[in-house]
């Protein structure tokens, strides 16, 4: 019993950290209509940034802000590429990503490392508050506390007049125009907040797992986009469940999927594999059940 | 007052699919006009509109609104005071927010765009009032997302928006072309009453000529970048369909269409 409370208080403390960066990706892919894979190299950013300042004995609350930072400004170059330099945005994420890839390890100075057992992170300072029964909970309660903070910031911002901005952007720039503002900078704001969060969540899953790899951020946005799609087919279904709350139990769900499936047997070298597969077939799904439903709209757009 | 002064327009330039659209066009908007411009497909008449607004950038000339130089500015610059209705339906919204959310966006144009709450609860009257008026029954759907709407709800919510913060010059690009007859004539007559009771400055280019004989208070029609027919007043109130069609036919043929 134990075995499986455990297995599933892993589930759900990635769940949520992983749920932080998949918002980010819920900005750019589903607000902004922006296929960002600079995700894969903000991520690993943001474990970076963490990882070093955790090193340096810096306040680990203040890795997390800076990490949040360092993904804005990485993001922001990636809205530069694209508005300014008018590169393709598919290409921008690319680029940025390649890039980021010899700054993180720049910022490290090699491509693995770990943090000291007695390093002092979120997890180390908090847990003497939770004693007796919620010491098992005790990173879990962090974690979720974090991504529940993180959450209700993006819901507030999407609710200010800045927010209907962004999500005006994506759904439809002309009228942004007809707004007389720059469609470009706010692009630009949305790309920074999005890979602010991605980099947040690599700060919280460097203090959670005490390392840093340099290939750590592979993969990030498919799991991400996953996330999403769950999180916008299955949750939104549910009255009164937000998007981005769908979206932190998507990963969720996501997560879990993961772990039964190793637990069946799968080899980890599989997953990549299995996770193409299980992204195809709810892209698919997606496209059968809830386009259907925006039909309509998309007709004559 | 909008102003176009020796306007150079040449598509593909240097290409054997050079076309001059515009040699040394002159024309000019005065306040209060309500103009309706017809014309043929590549008559220019669309290619004018984008011109004013900022979309097509132009070889040579001067576009000038109440006397200030625009013709240099980015597009959104210019939107400052140019209000906007599109043919297609959903340009004018954004379609997964609601009709408040829509109305409270176009609400705060020319203000800035902060941290502040975006939805605006006080004018949620006024917003009420402003639906009414159209008949549609969309007072009772605030929170309904405007991709929902049909064309000829949207056009007439795009309408609205476009107007709620009163433009100096109204550009409406076919705005009534793709909805079907009723709501076309639903739009147009809403499209009058806001341009009378806001004295807007309108520019409308239309297909319908049977709109542009009954709305408006001056038709131009455009033929191969030139104004070859301009009326207003009586001389306008005296022309009718066939007038205007006599003069499409006699171009056509000269085409040799």
């Amino acid at each position: 019993m134990i075995d499986i409370a455990s297995i599933a208080i892993g589930i759900l403390e990635q769940g949520f950290i992983y749920g932080i960066m998949a918002m980010g990706v819920y900005i750019t892919y589903t607000i902004l209509d922006f296929p960002d894979l600079s995700v894969d190299g903000t991520f690993p950013l943001g474990i970076a940034v963490s990882f070093v300042m955790i090193n340096s004995g810096l306040n680990p609350w203040l890795a997390l802000i800076a990490a949040f930072a360092a993904g804005g400004i990485a993001g922001s170059f990636t809205g530069f590429l694209n508005v300014k330099l008018k590169i393709r945005n598919l290409l921008c994420g690319i680029l940025t990503m390649t890039a980021l890839y010899s700054i993180n390890y720049s910022i490290v100075g090699k491509a693995s490392d770990f943090l000291s057992m007695d390093a002092v992170t979120i997890f180390s300072q908090t847990s003497p508050i939770f004693g007796g029964a919620l010491a098992p909970f005790s990173k879990l309660i962090v974690i979720a506390v974090i991504a529940i903070i993180a959450k209700l910031a993006l819901d507030w911002y999407l609710r200010t007049k800045s927010g209907f901005l962004l999500r005006s952007v994506g759904d439809n720039e002309g009228l942004v125009i007809t707004l007389a503002k720059n469609p470009g900078t706010i692009k630009i704001i949305g790309l920074a907040i999005s890979n602010g969060l991605v980099a947040l969540a690599g700060a919280v899953y460097c203090q959670y797992g005490k390392s840093f790899n340099v290939s750590s951020g592979t993969g990030t946005v498919v799991m991400g986009l996953a996330a999403v799609i769950i999180g916008a087919t299955v949750f939104r279904k549910i009255k009164f469940v937000k998007v981005t709350t769908g979206v932190i139990f998507g990963m969720i769900v996501y997560k879990a999927c993961i772990s039964i499936a190793l637990a069946a047997g799968l080899r980890s070298q599989d997953t990549n594999l299995m996770i193409t597969i299980l992204f195809v077939l709810t892209l698919v799904l997606n496209e059968f059940v809830f386009k259907k439903k925006k039909a309509g709209v998309k007709k004559d757009a | 007052m909008l102003e176009l002064s020796n306007i150079h327009k040449t598509f593909n330039q240097g290409t054997i699919d050079e076309k001059v659209l515009f040699s040394d066009f002159n024309l000019t908007i005065n306040d209060g006009d309500f103009v309706g411009v017809i014309g043929s497909n590549g008559s220019g008449k669309t290619t004018m509109l984008n011109i004013v607004a900022g979309d097509m950038p132009i070889d040579s000339g001067s576009v000038k609104l109440d006397g200030v130089e625009i013709g240099k500015l980015k597009n959104y610059k210019r939107a400052a005071k140019i209000g906007r209705v599109f043919q297609n339906p959903s340009m004018g919204t954004c379609p997964s927010m609601t009709i408040w959310e829509n109305m409270s966006i176009a609400d705060n144009k020319g203000k800035s765009f902060g941290l502040s709450f975006g939805l605006n609860r006080k004018r949620k009257d006024f917003y009420r009032s402003q639906l009414e008026l159209l008949g549609m029954g969309l007072e009772d759907r605030l929170n309904t997302q405007a991709g929902s709407l049909s064309g000829g709800q949207r056009q007439a919510l795009a309408l609205i928006m476009a107007t709620m913060i009163r433009p100096d010059l109204l550009l409406l690009d076919e705005h009534t072309a793709a909805l079907d007859p009723k709501s076309s004539d639903t739009v147009m007559m809403l499209t009058e009453k806001i341009v009378r009771e806001k004295k807007i400055t309108t520019l409308m280019v239309t297909h319908n000529l049977r709109h542009a004989v009954e709305y408006g208070t001056r038709t131009i029609m455009m033929h191969d970048g030139n104004a070859i027919i301009d009326v207003s007043g009586a001389e306008k109130d005296g022309m009718t369909i066939n007038d205007y069609l006599k003069v499409f036919n006699e171009i056509s043929i000269e085409c040799g269409n």
